[in-house]
């Protein structure tokens, strides 16, 4: 009886008109939005304010070439300090050896836990507190000692500063990538003989990349603006080379903007990258 | 106390296993196992869930470590170096070497899921038995062509069905040359359907005389291929025999209530 019924509705159905579902709603939000738009572009052109023609004549100037490049090197140098550290954290987090796991805790406890504008200006002013850095004995005679100021440079103090503070927040994304990797995994590699570094290396860290690539990925764009902050140690990176230069010629807004387009097409192209990363380490994931 | 000695081996066991006790905290969860597996035996391992089989396995293969009693394979103490009448703990790197040379096969195949099958099988005699990458790859291909997979080298296992990824799992574990098989429910993942190629595959590496224990529910393959069946129930050796004793004409009422249920 029910087959009898589905077939006759069937027959039916081949005749009859179909009446796509309609969407006004998006119509409407497509009007608002070029609206928007429109009047955005519009405000932009004509406002003599945002002054173009300055963006454009310091766009490639040599002094925001370099602070650029100076943002770029610090990003990626304090972001390798920043992972290194972080996945050294994490195993300490994970480690069965109690004392290391309470050192990683305290680490990030007490790195997440300070503002990085206050670690940048610790390392730019340690000299004030160890005017003389020493390698010895613990409590018996040195071997070697160096001026402080000498060792902890503005360029080395910015490293530190953003890539201790970066390895705190990298430890815990890193640790969440190895815990979410399938512990049938490490029971396979143990079995195949395979010993605990190899097995970090060989099979955890790779799998565990698919869960950490987008935090880092943000970090790292994150990074490239807190890179900023190192202008308390005088060190001349895009924004502060841009605020060194309208501090002269008053030029505040259209330097501003200059500097704003470069970080958006920096972080265009990282975007860009965190998706061929992503796909790399997504390799054998069922799509 | 008696220890087990080396000339275990060249008496002809495999595995020896005299009143091994685990316990995970207070739960007691092996009761005293004592068996033999000679070398090229066949045994398969019954019971009920929970009754202790995977953790005895994993005894084998220092994946869990014993609470008391003794446990040797090829002669070997499981986790201990014996000298000056002491027993040492090992070290880490030679637990990885013992268990390089037992093959463990996991319910849920644990295959490398970002790894290619070839990649998957290459990994471990590479990285860990240090041999050259070439003859490890015509030794992987001749293998996934003895598990009727080699136009799957390439795959990575998401891509293949649950049979062919136990399959695959097989065969990375017979890459290492093992002289002992572990299997822990290999088909029990897989649909009724792919049961019977691997069982197919097992029944081959049976026939070539390779030492196998197999925790199986499969009693068509313990009877067909095995040269034990032991029965475990909580913890306990409840009965063990040949599979006609164990299977056909269990003694025990445990055993034949077991045997009922799963025939
Ligand atoms: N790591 C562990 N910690 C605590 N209990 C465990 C652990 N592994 C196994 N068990 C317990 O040991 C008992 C036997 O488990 P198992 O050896 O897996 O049995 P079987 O494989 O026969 O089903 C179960 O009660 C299980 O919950
Ligand atoms: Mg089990």
């Amino acid at each position: 009886m029910t087959a009898a019924i589905l077939a006759a509705s069937s027959d039916d159905v081949e005749t009859l008109q179909v009446v796509r579902l309609r969407h006004p709603w998006r119509w409407v939000s497509y009007a608002v939005v070029a609206v928007l738009v429109a009047m955005l572009v519009s405000s932009l052109l004509t406002n003599q304010n945002y002054g173009w023609p300055v963006v454009a004549e310091y766009f490639f100037s040599s002094r925001i070439l370099r602070g650029l490049l100076a943002t770029l090197w610090l990003t990626a140098l304090a972001m390798l300090v920043g992972v290194v550290l972080g996945v050294v954290l994490a195993v300490m987090r994970l480690s069965r050896n109690p004392m290391l796991r309470s050192v990683s805790t305290a680490y990030i406890w007490f790195f997440r836990g300070t503002p990085v504008f206050v670690q940048l200006l610790f390392w730019g002013y340690i000299s004030a507190l160890y005017p003389r850095l020493s390698l010895g004995v613990p409590f018996g005679p040195e071997l070697v000692a160096f001026d402080t100021n000498l060792l902890i440079t503005p360029v080395a103090a910015a490293i530190l500063g953003l890539g201790l503070n970066e390895g705190a927040y990298m430890g815990e994304i890193v640790r969440a990538g190895v815990e979410a990797v399938d512990k049938g995994q490490v029971e396979a590699s143990q079995a195949l003989g395979m010993r605990r570094t190899r097995i970090l290396r060989r099979i955890v860290l790779p799998q565990a990349m698919r869960v950490i690539v987008p935090p880092m990925a943000n970090n790292t764009i994150s990074m490239l603006k807190s890179t900023s902050l190192v202008s308390v140690l005088a060190f001349p990176e895009l924004l502060y080379s841009a605020q060194l230069i309208y501090s002269e010629n008053f030029l505040t807004v259209p330097l501003l903007i200059t500097a704003s387009i470069w970080y958006l097409l920096v972080t265009s192209v990282l975007t860009v990258g965190q998706h061929y990363v992503e796909r790399y380490f997504g390799r054998g994931t069922a799509a | 106390m008696t220890t087990i000695d080396a000339s275990a081996a060249e008496s002809g066991y495999m595995v020896r296993a005299k009143n091994v006790h685990k316990s995970f905290g207070s739960l007691e969860v092996l009761k005293g196992i004592t068996l033999d597996v000679r070398s090229g035996e066949v045994m398969t391992l019954l019971g009920p869930s929970g009754s202790g089989k995977s953790t005895f396995l994993r005894l084998i293969n220092h994946l869990e470590t014993l609470s008391a009693g003794q446990l040797s394979v090829d002669g070997e103490l499981v986790g201990y170096r014996r000298a000056n009448n002491k027993l040492y703990e090992l070290r880490e790197h030679e637990i990885a070497a013992m268990r390089a040379r037992i093959g463990m096969v996991f319910q849920r195949f644990n295959l490398f899921p970002h790894m290619t099958v070839l990649q998957n099988i290459m990994e471990a005699p590479i990285g860990v038995l240090r041999q050259p990458r070439d003859q490890v790859r015509k030794r992987a291909e001749a293998l996934l062509d003895r598990v009727g997979l080699a136009d799957k080298r390439d795959a990575y296992p998401s891509t293949l069905s649950g049979g062919q990824q136990q399959r695959v799992a097989i065969a990375r574990a017979l890459a290492m040359e093992p002289r002992l098989m572990l299997f822990d429910e290999p088909t029990s993942a897989l649909d009724p359907e792919l049961v019977g190629e691997v069982l197919e595959v097992m029944k081959d590496l049976a026939r070539s005389g390779m030492t196998m224990v197999v925790v199986t529910h499969e009693i068509g393959f313990a009877r067909e291929v095995a040269d034990s069946v032991v029965f475990m129930d909580d913890g306990v050796v409840v009965e063990a025999g040949t599979p006609q004793e164990v299977l056909v004409n269990p003694q025990h009422p445990r055993t034949q209530n077991f045997i009922s249920k799963v025939l």
